[in-house]
């Protein structure tokens, strides 16, 4: 059972973000519960900030891969360039002879690979040559299909060179291409030949992209998967033809790069020219994204603790994927436009500002519904709380000014977590964690001043050494400057002023030697206090308004991307009213209500039996229960045959058990099934 | 006076011959002997074996080349089905004569068809009068292909009633061609090893490659002359060690190699594939698969010892099966079922966890990076079982991030 659930996971969860975003039109912001909440300009807003953030996500991701996109390709022009020049020298004849191959380690984040692959090829047709293929295992059982496959993708990228070309292409595919390596050979031979006796003015527009000869490049994008046997006679086959066309080979590898000695014998090892390339960690990856899209004010949508909690969870706990982090952000996002009214606000601040003074009444007193508006009504003078209550403009108002304080709030916040994450990295067996995330995941829960932790991160820095100090000092300094708020000015000019200080101390530590050394001390000490700023680290919820921003339904977003089959099909089959919601279905634990659906009483009987079932007995507890509920006499039924009606609703819900994988056909006993899960769940 | 003599062919070609072929002499001559004059015919099937590069490929085709005999070479591997094999043989037999380079494509699907057209092709070739030989490299492919492809090649003489004479090269005997409905035996040929030190050619001379040039420095320094061995050995021995640590075992590639021996500098700050052996994994994922290396690895009735709070008190002795004597980690994993890795990683992780899709999708994973198989069959969706292919110190390695003393589980070091 657990491996149809598996298998089925993924599909699932694609399955699920297409139809939530397909159906996140207006439609259905509008048909919710909050109607007349502005929900057309909620959509458009959610879709407006999603293509922003989509569009920064890949340009972090191409950012990041430029590095060993270029390494790649200097690879693959090194190889190739040796190709080219055919020497006579029997050394290089012996290296020709090798096929170049670029091992590529990508982690075990499988789910992130396809995009990097996706861009890669993209690059390299870009760039370098337009025979580029990508291989996947699955596709690939033999060694038949792998070149099939390799043809298949060679002969149709073909078509984009030139649409001339374009007419010859058919007729290959049409008259079914023989998969063999001298027809490939003899199609490579052909398409460069072309190109050769092009008009040159052509020739320089495909040369001034693509290198004279381009390569052919195949990736195989999860050489773990592949069977010992295809990647074998690939690679000898491939490798007799080598000097007929340059053949460069990329492994995907999700593991070690150790599975090549794995998967390959010496011999066949021995043929290939291989080449070591790594990524960036996923941790790494993780880390940058956090960064650009959650630690900055760039987007106004922010989540919680609770919520970023899950998500990181997810992914150091079961997958290690950015895209699927992304995924959930996403739908954080969509989820968090589709249930709070007030979201309409969660725009730019000028927009916000605007988008205020036509507030409906209704959102109005959505407003002051919230808690955190009450705490902040409750907190003002008794006038002014009578003003906020009843009049909507003055509201409007106050609101401008609170959303406007929300905005310094976050930019202040922003520069001092980076400052203060600075000098916790500095510290041994870092107290507040060491990556950014952690640190800003303690700030928003609660006020990070009043824990344990932060008590020993301060006494870890009044013991840190002088140079240490004046180094972590001047990087937040610079934080401070490079940040946009205005009103770190003051602080800059404290921190100059400090760290003359503690330049000074250095001309004097030479003169007077030790006894600078308590100076330093108090010195640290009168400052740190200072850097504190806890005004400014405040957790996020104590701020006025904070739910038009923060999304903080994490149970929501937990039940989506995290979910437990196994737990959901126990509960529906064993307390169908958890999902059917009929009142007749209300039933005490442990008895056996008949009114439930067949499938349901027969899971609770089965739920009683030990690893083989008898199926009369099975029957029998059956008819017992659902002929109780009609009230006819128990004594009459037991003297009768079970009513055929009876039996054949039983079978049924049998049926439908099996297929739901609770029992099979058992070949041990006659006429008994045998269970497939134990215990409840 | 050339080693060969043979009346059929000029003195000249023939002492050609011998300086192409060294420390082969005597498997040139027989052949010769066998093959006899143009017109004769020969045995319908030779069938020579050897280890790797001890030259059959190379003597076949400068024989068959130099003495212009009429032939067709065809790598088995490549070929991989009998339809490609067949129609590559009647493609090269359509070039052998005509000037054209490539012959046109002949579809040609069975063994019959086969011996049908290659009849016609030696009538329009015009090679009645002469031995046609069909060289089949790689040969142990074809025991892979149809049941009668095989007999069909060694009978191919008979059944064409043409002259053609079938040679197979391989690299393992006879015997374990030989099918066991019976065939025509063919005339074996074994081709010994060029020396007894020397296991593998192409590798030996992929090294020289790669290492001429040092061993050369001090003559080119004027530091030794060519015939001071014993000093240019001394020069270059650590050299050729370091290679055959790393270059052989394909740690570092041939050129990387070049471009160290370029800078002068050491290899050691390169480091090769077998160095990167640490995987990241996440959090459940380790907890997953020391489960299943537990489970792998101890025998299923222990677990109440390793797992149960109050076990009470159990001596490894008392309990041992006779057959649980010997070290579990010298028999291999053995297969266990998904619940028992699932009781395993519930016991072994300190807080609770859920069995959501991801924990079950991250086994999937784990079998899709190899480091669990699946045993039995993809569709057995009922109790699928399992096992852990990962290595001990792996094991360690991962168990060590997370805290874990595996020792202290594993029955075999109790």
């Amino acid at each position: 059972t657990a491996v149809r659930f598996v298998n089925k996971k993924c599909y699932i969860r694609a399955r699920f973000v297409y139809i939530y975003l397909s159906f996140c039109l207006t439609d259905y912001f509008s048909q919710g519960k909050n109607d007349s909440e502005d929900s057309g300009l909620r959509f458009a807003t959610c879709q407006l900030l999603w293509k922003q953030i989509n569009s920064e996500t890949e340009k972090i991701q191409e950012e990041l891969n430029k590095q060993l996109f270029d390494n790649l390709i200097h690879f693959l022009r090194q190889s190739h360039s040796e190709l080219q020049t055919k020497k006579t020298e029997w050394m290089c004849r012996m290296k020709s002879s090798e096929i170049p191959t670029a091992a590529l380690v990508l982690g075990v984040n499988v789910t992130d690979h396809d995009m990097t692959f996706k861009s890669l090829s993209e690059v390299l047709q870009d760039n370098v040559t337009p025979y580029v293929v990508s291989l996947q295992a699955k596709e690939c059982p033999g060694i038949k299909h792998l070149l099939q496959k390799l043809m298949g993708q060679l002969m149709d990228c073909n078509v984009d060179v030139d649409s001339s070309e374009e007419e010859e292409c058919v007729n290959i595919s049409q008259k079914k291409i023989r998969c063999s390596m001298a027809s490939l050979s003899k199609w490579y031979e052909s398409v460069t030949k072309k190109t050769d006796s092009e008009t040159p003015s052509k020739k320089r527009t495909s040369s001034s992209r693509h290198w004279q000869s381009p390569p052919i490049v195949v990736i195989f994008k999860d050489m773990e998967s592949f069977t010992t046997k295809v990647l074998q006679d690939f690679i000898v086959i491939s490798s007799q033809h080598i000097r007929e066309f340059p053949l460069v080979l990329i492994f995907g590898i999700a593991t070690s790069p150790m599975i090549i000695h794995r998967l390959l014998p010496h011999s066949v090892s021995s043929l290939l020219c291989i080449e070591l390339f790594q990524s960036l960690s996923c941790k790494e990856h993780l880390a940058t994204v956090i960064d650009k899209l959650l630690l900055t004010t760039q987007f106004p949508f922010k989540l919680s603790e609770k919520v970023l909690q899950v998500l990181i969870n997810i992914f150091l706990y079961h997958d290690f994927s950015v895209q699927n982090f992304i995924k959930g952000f996403q739908l954080s996002i969509v989820e968090h436009f589709y249930s709070q009214p007030l979201s309409v606000l969660c725009c730019q601040l000028l927009e916000a500002k605007k988008r205020v003074n036509s507030l409906s009444h209704n959102q109005c007193e959505n407003i002051r519904s919230l808690p955190s508006f009450r705490r902040y009504v409750e907190s003002q003078v008794s006038e002014k709380q009578i003003a906020l209550l009843t009049e909507d403009s003055f509201l409007k108002e106050v609101t401008q000014t609170l959303l406007e304080d929300l905005h310094i709030y976050h930019e202040n916040y922003f520069t001092v977590l980076r400052c203060l994450h600075v000098f916790t990295t500095s510290l041994p067996k870092y107290p507040l964690g060491k990556q950014i995330r952690e640190l800003h995941c303690a700030c928003l829960g609660k006020s990070v001043w009043e824990t344990e932790e932060y008590e020993s991160a301060i006494q870890l820095l009044r013991m840190l050494a002088k140079d240490e100090l004046v180094a972590i000092l001047q990087k937040c300094a610079e934080i401070f400057i490079s940040s946009s708020g205005k009103q770190f000015s003051n602080t800059v000019e404290k921190l100059e002023e400090f760290l003359a200080r503690f330049q000074n101390l250095e001309g004097e530590h030479f003169s007077v030697g030790f006894r600078s050394v308590p100076s330093v001390e108090e010195l640290s000490s009168s400052y740190i206090p200072c850097c504190s700023f806890r005004s400014y680290l405040a957790p996020a919820e104590m701020q006025t308004l904070n739910e038009v921003v923060y999304f903080n339904t994490a149970n929501t977003l937990r039940e989506h991307l995290n979910a437990a089959p196994r737990i959901a099909l126990h509960t529906a089959l064993n307390n169908p009213y958890c999902y059917l919601k009929n009142q007749t279905l209300k039933s005490d634990v442990g008895c056996i209500s008949n009114t439930a659906p067949d499938i349901c009483i027969v899971y609770k009987l089965h739920l009683e039996c030990g690893r083989l079932i008898n199926l009369v007995d099975w029957l029998e507890a059956f008819s017992t229960v659902v002929t109780a509920v009609e009230g006819t006499d128990p004594d009459a039924v037991a003297t009768d045959q079970v009513d055929e009606i009876i039996h054949a609703r039983f079978i049924r819900a049998v049926s439908e058990l099996e297929l739901l994988g609770f029992i099979k056909p058992s070949k041990q006993k006659t006429d008994h099934v045998a269970r497939l899960t134990w215990g409840g769940c | 006076m050339p080693n060969f003599e043979h009346p059929e062919y000029p003195e000249a070609t023939l002492l050609h011959l011998e300086s192409m072929v060294p420390c082969r002499e005597s498997q040139v001559s027989s052949l010769l002997s066998i093959f006899g004059e143009r017109q004769h015919f020969s045995f319908p099937s030779i069938f020579i074996y050897g280890h790797t590069s001890c030259g059959k490929t190379y003597v076949m085709q400068t024989l068959l080349e130099t003495l212009e005999l009429p032939h067709v070479f065809v790598n088995c591997v490549e070929c991989f089905t009998s339809r490609l094999l067949l129609e590559e043989i009647l493609t090269q037999l359509q070039s052998l004569s005509s000037e054209k380079k490539h012959g046109s494509h002949v579809p040609c699907d069975t063994f019959n068809d086969f011996v049908r057209l290659f009849k016609q092709e030696i009538i329009t070739q015009d090679l009645q009068n002469q031995t046609v030989y069909i060289v089949l490299d790689k040969a142990e492919q074809l025991r892979e292909m149809e049941a009668n492809v095989l007999p069909g090649f060694l009978r191919l003489q008979e059944m064409t009633d043409r002259n053609v004479t079938v040679i197979f090269l391989s690299e393992i005997v006879w015997e374990l061609f030989r099918p066991n409905t019976g065939c025509l035996e063919p005339f074996t040929l074994y081709f010994s090893d060029y020396s007894i030190v020397c296991r593998d050619l192409k590798e030996l001379r992929h090294l020289a490659a790669l290492n001429f040039t040092k061993y050369c420095e001090p003559v080119v320094r004027g530091e030794a002359n060519e015939r001071d061995t014993r000093r240019l050995w001394k020069n270059i021995e650590s050299h050729l060690k370091k290679a055959m640590q790393t270059v052989y075992l394909r740690e570092i590639s041939s050129s990387q190699w070049e471009r160290i021996q370029k800078d002068d500098g050491e290899p050691g700050h390169l480091k090769g594939l077998s160095a990167h052996a640490h995987v990241e994994l996440p959090y459940y994922s380790k907890f997953l698969l020391i489960a299943a290396y537990l489970a792998s690895y101890n025998p299923a009735r222990t677990d109440k010892r390793f797992f149960l709070k109050h076990h009470g008190k159990i001596k490894k002795t008392n309990f041992l099966k006779k057959h649980e004597k010997t070290s579990n980690h010298l028999l291999g994993p053995k297969p266990f079922p998904l619940d028992r890795l699932l009781a395993i990683l519930y016991s072994i992780v300190d807080n609770k966890v859920a069995p959501t899709a991801n924990i079950f999708s991250q086994i999937t994973s784990l079998v899709t990076l190899q480091l669990l198989t699946l045993v039995g069959h993809d569709d057995q969706l009922d109790g699928p079982k399992y096992k852990c292919t990962v290595s001990l110190d792996f094991i360690r390695a991962i168990a060590r991030t997370v805290n874990f003393d595996i020792i202290k589980y594993l029955y075999d070091f109790l």
